[in-house]
């Protein structure tokens, strides 16, 4: 009777699309991973492990790309949770016009990471950009750096600046799962004489811990996939300092080496497929238990 | 009594501290675009001395605006309206109809949440199916990585819509398809607008996908046409600053009209699951 009422053809085209623009050129990547794949012969040649060997040898600066984009994404997760925990904490209760800061604070989450990266691209101009001129008239000089092209400075900016896109949106994920905890834990907690740490610690973190989650897993796939931000902002400089995956990724494929590009992409997809899966297996069971 | 107040006081400031520093950078553009070119030099927060909205017409006629603005228009609107349409049928059996067979699809669909796109390998697609640098190339290629996340939020939404409904349609003599466009869709209106306003600004803001796939210029969408007119155009920040607000301009407005909608559906989806 179900398979009538809800024939599955309605599901083709979609997961025809899907298996072909998506799932297909992941698998693919397995293949050319091992092949010398360019644009400047039409043959394709099978070369075994090359490729991989090429990507993990020391003298390469491929492991330094992964490590990169390992270290943005450890960075901007923690980052987020931790900065957009404390803002929503701060902002619970008490605060007047809650409606239009939500505005403000979500703001840089829907604006092209790809605008924000031109925006940053000038304020932290180290000559003429907002950050140094306004550090310099408060008298805080010392504190201005040449943000996107010192090789100290680069990667932290880069990081600075998706943290600025992303953390609101974060934030205010986490608010919405501090407003439906119960305020009757607390004034019970106070009558027990807990102090604010012991509230947050044993109260506050437990209850949260399904956001939390969320929110790092939504930083995690994002910080993975990072492109723009880093392509816009620096380019990979200085020199490599912060290139990322996707980025070289594109270098790559700019330069015609297809089959590197391609291992590359394979690499980061094995990774992310496995991560997904136990992600992916957590989100469809909350989904069943909702029934 | 005392420190409650000093304490309200203090989230109140911290609030608008916070507030101002999202918003500050997005002013700053906004200022300068209306600047002369030695006024935006500096790129700073003083007002303009008289302004300048001759800016935004050069913009668009050195841009090439107007065509990048409806090639963005196109992509975005037709993408959001394949993936809507193709995701809520595939939500919509698989979430009526769960057996072992279809929840292992509905899994692999959502897994692509997760999976990142092979760039490299998709020109070998793209190729095949004489996709490559094509407007309707670049629409499935938005619709086809819209959909994952689509399904899923459509997914949990199907369940909420009482299959009595279902039954009731079927009895009346209602085909499958007419059940679902006559009386299933209109239901999921929330979970589609939601997810409509989702995919379109998302599509708005893609930057990859033509970056890889499309090489014609006259086919660009308005990210690209604005990373393209900053390369050519970077020491007058005053028409970048402009066409950066051209470009921003139509998410902003979208924002503030569908803000319940997206933040609702933005956190709520991901909170519940």
């Amino acid at each position: 009777m179900n398979k009538k009422i809800y024939p599955i053809h309605f599901a083709w085209i979609t997961l025809a699309l899907y298996t072909v623009f998506f799932v297909l050129p992941g698998l693919m990547g397995f293949y050319y991973s091992f092949t010398d794949w360019n644009s400047f012969s039409t043959e394709i040649n099978f070369i075994g492990f090359d490729n991989f060997k090429q990507l993990f040898s020391a003298d390469e600066n491929y492991l330094g790309f992964i490590n990169n984009t390992l270290i943005f994404t450890f960075a901007t997760v923690l980052l987020k949770t931790g900065l957009g925990l404390a803002f929503a904490i701060a902002l619970n209760e008490g605060v007047r016009m809650k409606g239009f800061h939500r505005v403000m604070l979500f703001l840089p989450s829907i604006v092209p990471m790809l605008v924000v990266g031109l925006v940053f691209k000038s304020i932290l101009n180290p000559a003429t950009g907002l950050l140094n001129e306004t550090l310099r008239s408060v008298g805080l000089g010392f504190l201005a750096q040449k943000w996107l092209v010192d090789l100290d400075w680069a990667f932290k900016s880069i990081i600075a600046v998706d943290t600025w896109k992303g953390v609101g949106y974060i934030m205010i994920i986490l608010l919405a799962g501090l407003q439906a905890i119960s305020k009757t834990y607390y004034e019970a907690a106070s009558i027990d004489g807990a102090g604010a740490w012991n509230k947050l610690r044993h109260i506050t973190i437990p209850l949260l811990l399904p956001a939390l989650t969320v929110t790092t897993v939504l930083n995690l796939l994002h910080g993975l996939k990072v492109f723009e931000a880093v392509y816009v902002l620096t380019n990979g400089g200085p020199g490599y300092a912060t290139d990322v995956l996707y980025t070289s990724i594109f270098k790559e494929f700019s330069m015609g080496r297809f089959g590197m590009g391609t291992a590359l992409s394979t690499l980061l997809f094995v990774f992310m497929t496995i991560v997904g899966y136990f992600v992916v297996r957590l989100m469809s069971r909350e989904g069943d238990g909702d029934r | 009594m005392k420190t409650g107040k000093l304490l309200s006081l203090f989230r109140n400031v911290f609030a608008w501290a916070l507030s101002l520093i999202m918003f500050i950078p997005l002013l700053l553009v906004v200022i300068n675009a209306l600047k002369t070119k030695t006024e935006a030099n500096g790129m700073n927060m003083s007002l303009p001395s008289s302004f300048q909205w001759s800016n935004f017409a050069v913009v668009i006629e050195e841009g090439k605006l107007i065509q990048s603005f409806f090639n963005s228009l196109l992509y975005a609107s037709a993408s959001t309206i394949l993936s809507i349409i193709l995701a809520s049928a595939a939500a919509y059996v698989l979430s009526r109809n769960r057996t072992r067979v279809n929840k292992v699809l509905y899994f692999y669909l959502i897994l692509g949440i997760a999976m990142p796109m092979n760039f490299v390998t998709l020109t070998k697609v793209m190729q095949a199916t004489h996709l490559m640098n094509t407007q309707i190339g670049i629409i499935i290629l938005l619709a086809a990585s819209a959909l994952p996340f689509s399904v899923f939020l459509i997914y949990g939404f199907v369940s909420s819509v009482p299959r009595e409904l279902d039954e009731a349609g079927i009895v009346d003599g209602c085909s499958p398809l007419r059940l679902f466009f006559s009386i299933v869709l209109p239901l999921l209106l929330p979970v589609i607008v939601t997810v409509g306003i989702l995919n379109f600004m998302g599509a708005w803001s893609d930057f990859i996908h033509p970056l890889y796939y499309l090489n014609s210029s006259d086919k660009w969408p308005m990210t690209l046409a604005v990373y393209n007119f900053f390369g050519r155009f970077q020491v007058n920040w005053n028409l970048v600053s402009a066409d950066i607000v051209l470009t921003t301009l139509p998410v902003v407005i979208i924002y503030l009209l569908g803000q319940k909608f997206i933040i609702s559906g933005m956190t709520s989806g991901s909170v519940k699951g």
